[in-house]
């Protein structure tokens, strides 16, 4: 399902259905991180990815175009050979990760242990992915909003700022 | 898009329910799944519905851009405030344990439900402003 929707994304020269069909993309993506009980993923991946994500991608496609150009014809033996290798390497990779859901895994030794065990006595509040992202992570989650908030600055810059600098122009007296 | 009458109707049922569920998200955190980020985002994406119903102007003035730009830099300072909180109080930096002086359990209660209500006034407004920044632009 995930690799049609990507296929069809790739061929697709309506920038609107791909849109579309990347919203599709994202709620089928949440709907695996639930089958591996990923709850938490799933929610931000249902809400961020298929809701706010497809409305950002709409807004840009109407204030530019939602035709894709054609792209320019090139010789495809190279990068099909770039990628053949990495899909290749990556492939062997694999073969050295546990099996999933093995309980010898040695994810499952160390923190997650810890953390399972001693967040009720040091927390106590039920939901460990919480606990974990809030409080043993803390720094790690003021990271992450720091960068929301940097990208709004960003988005302030790049796009918010014209429209004031016209605005300021008109506004001069002459 | 305020003519179209089903649009409309079906979006004054269903903003309040948007709104009250991200609080819920916010706020039930603890224990279920969500959190400041999804409850952010969802209460972004309520506002940006009632803005493509009922037009940017209308949300301008129902949450006006200098209120978002200190929506989104307040929340990084409460999350950060409550950081430097934990060092006065004697601990580390982002220690909620100290935070009552009691109970540690209940510091960290604390401590998470006020970092999770700054990550989630940072979304909500990160999300509100790059919305008004992209259909501002258009006009």
């Amino acid at each position: 399902m995930l690799v049609v929707t990507a296929v069809a994304a790739i061929r697709l020269r309506d920038l609107f259905a791909v849109v579309m069909l990347f919203g599709i993309y994202s709620l089928v993506s949440a709907s695996l991180f639930v089958i591996l009980d990923a709850v938490d993923v799933a929610f931000t991946e249902a809400s961020v990815g298929a809701g706010v994500a497809t409305v950002f991608m709409l807004s840009t496609l109407a204030l530019t175009t939602s035709r894709e150009k054609r792209p320019v014809p090139h010789k495809p033996l190279l990068p099909l050979l770039v990628v053949t290798i990495t899909g290749l390497a990556l492939v062997y990779g694999t073969w050295d990760i546990p099996r999933y859901g093995d309980p010898a895994n040695p994810v499952h030794h160390h923190l997650v242990q810890r953390f399972i065990e001693d967040s009720p006595k040091e927390i106590s509040i039920p939901n460990v992915v919480t606990s974990v992202l809030a409080s043993y992570r803390g720094y790690d989650t003021l990271g992450e909003t720091t960068v929301v908030f940097t990208a709004a600055i960003g988005v302030l810059v790049l796009v918010g700022g014209a429209r004031r600098r016209r605005r300021s122009r008109k506004d001069e007296p002459e | 898009m305020k003519r179209y009458t089903i649009p409309r109707l079906g979006a004054k049922l269903l903003l309040p329910l948007i709104l009250l569920f991200a609080l819920y998200v916010q706020f039930h955190g603890d224990y279920g799944p969500g959190g400041g980020f999804q409850a952010g985002v969802i209460f972004g994406a309520g506002f940006i519905l009632y803005a493509l119903i009922y037009g940017l102007d209308n949300a301008r003035r129902l949450v006006p851009p200098w209120l978002l730009r200190i929506g989104v830099s307040l929340g990084v300072l409460i999350y950060a405030g409550v950081g430097l909180m934990g060092l006065f109080l004697g601990g580390n930096f982002l220690d909620y344990g100290v935070l009552d002086r009691h109970d540690p359990v209940h510091g960290q209660h604390l401590g998470i439900l006020l970092v999770e209500l700054g990550v989630g006034i940072t979304v909500s407004s990160v999300m509100m402003t790059i919305f008004y920044a992209f259909a501002g632009r258009g006009r």
